[in-house]
């Protein structure tokens, strides 16, 4: 780079200091400096356990994701895929943290996403699902995206202020994240006769997933005015997806939701087989260094 | 003449870039997209990761038409000698601000 190019860079990237920065340079606390107290009349379980399960959506999402870097067809769509795995990290990040202020027995972000088992996890099906390919890999994030965008569209009135506050800066990312996943959805759609073959068997891969996005959850029904009904988020759901299906030229999927086994499942802590493996390399490093900085 | 093979098969746009103080847009690069729109986003993908900028303009690199460096001395060098071409021989009067 030329002295006159760093120059045109340093003007534009004219703020100084770390608060331009997600988390500034140095990986703290990332609720540091809020208020951590739960509002009066909240139940702090269910607060703690509904921060865990939509933040474990963000990990096993942002994991998954991760898992394509360096197999991405293009450097610029390989960039595009980091930053949105790491939007969603950041937002696991903060409900993590939010779940642990919420417990209230001391533990930190990194003691949940680490040091809990696969049984522990709360987060939906749909998230640790391998996309087999680069159509299941946009199909299930239009799936994701709508669907989680949908939901904090709701939270950023949460009387939880925290969840609140987390919910409102994630509805930023999401509109993006269902943006690219949307603009992929309807270019392989509508693109050739065997592009189009690829989105419509990977969206019917995909659909048996989402019947879980929207069971009852009797975790939300205890949080009255500070969490979501899933119910409630199927109408706006399914109208985003018609519409990107409609002018991708691609039918809604018809098929059977993936069983629940013996009633449970990603909510109740109940996963599928892929689970395990993408835990030990999410988690091995971590537990083979407790407490290691780097 | 045959256009020079890239790599990628989708063709190449510059990006320029607009910081929030109200700048010209400055070039910073350019990338591969399959087209305008694509290029847009891969844009904000590849060069706002780090909030540099609130707006972005894509042009595809094809149709943009550049001076030739062989065409340098006449373009260029007849100007290097018109001093009077800059304001310089002006006596500013000492209540002028902003000068």
């Amino acid at each position: 780079m030329t002295e006159d190019e760093f120059a045109a860079y340093q003007s534009l990237s004219e703020e100084t200091g770390d608060h331009r920065w997600a988390f500034g340079t140095g990986f703290t606390d990332p609720l540091e400096g809020i208020d951590a107290s739960v509002p009066d009349g909240v139940d702090a379980a269910a607060l703690t356990a509904y921060c865990l399960a939509l933040g474990d959506d963000a990990l096993i999402y942002s994991h998954r994701l991760q898992q394509w870097m360096t197999r991405m067809p293009e450097l610029e769509e390989e960039t595009a895929l980091a930053n949105i795995a790491l939007d969603l990290l950041g937002q696991a990040r903060m409900l993590l943290a939010r779940a642990g202020q919420a417990e209230g027995r001391g533990r930190r972000e990194d003691d949940l996403a680490f040091f809990r088992d696969e049984h522990e996890f709360r987060s939906v099906r749909l998230a640790e699902h391998t996309d087999a390919d680069f159509a299941q890999l946009a199909g299930r994030l239009l799936v994701f995206s709508a669907w989680r965008l949908a939901l904090f569209g709701r939270l950023t009135a949460s009387a939880d202020p925290v969840l609140a506050a987390i919910a409102a800066k994630g509805a930023n990312e999401l509109a993006y994240h269902r943006d690219y996943a949307a603009q992929w959805v309807i270019r392989l759609g509508d693109g050739t006769p065997l592009s189009h073959d690829k989105m419509a068997a990977a969206l019917g891969v995909i659909w048996p997933l989402t019947d879980e996005l929207f069971q009852a959850d009797p975790v939300a029904a205890r949080l009255p005015g500070v969490a979501a009904d899933p119910a409630e988020l199927r109408a706006e759901v399914d109208a985003v997806l018609d519409a990107v299906l409609g002018a991708a030229t691609l039918d809604r999927p018809q098929g059977a939701p993936l069983a629940r086994v013996a009633g449970k499942a990603g909510r109740d802590g109940v996963h599928t087989e892929p689970f395990g493996y993408l835990l030990a390399e999410l988690q091995s490093v971590a537990r083979a260094h407790p407490d290691a900085t780097w | 003449m045959e256009e020079p093979r890239v790599h990628s098969g989708w063709p190449l746009y510059e990006v320029f870039l607009r910081g929030k103080r109200g700048l010209n847009h400055v070039h910073v690069g350019s990338l591969h997209a399959a087209d305008a729109q694509m290029a847009l986003r891969h844009a904000r993908d590849l060069y706002t990761r780090r909030n540099e900028g609130v707006s972005i303009w894509v042009v595809a690199a094809a149709d943009i038409t550049a001076s030739s460096p062989d065409e340098k001395d006449p373009f260029f060098a007849p100007s290097g000698d018109k001093v009077y071409r800059h304001p310089t021989f002006y006596q500013l009067p000492d209540d002028v601000p902003h000068m």
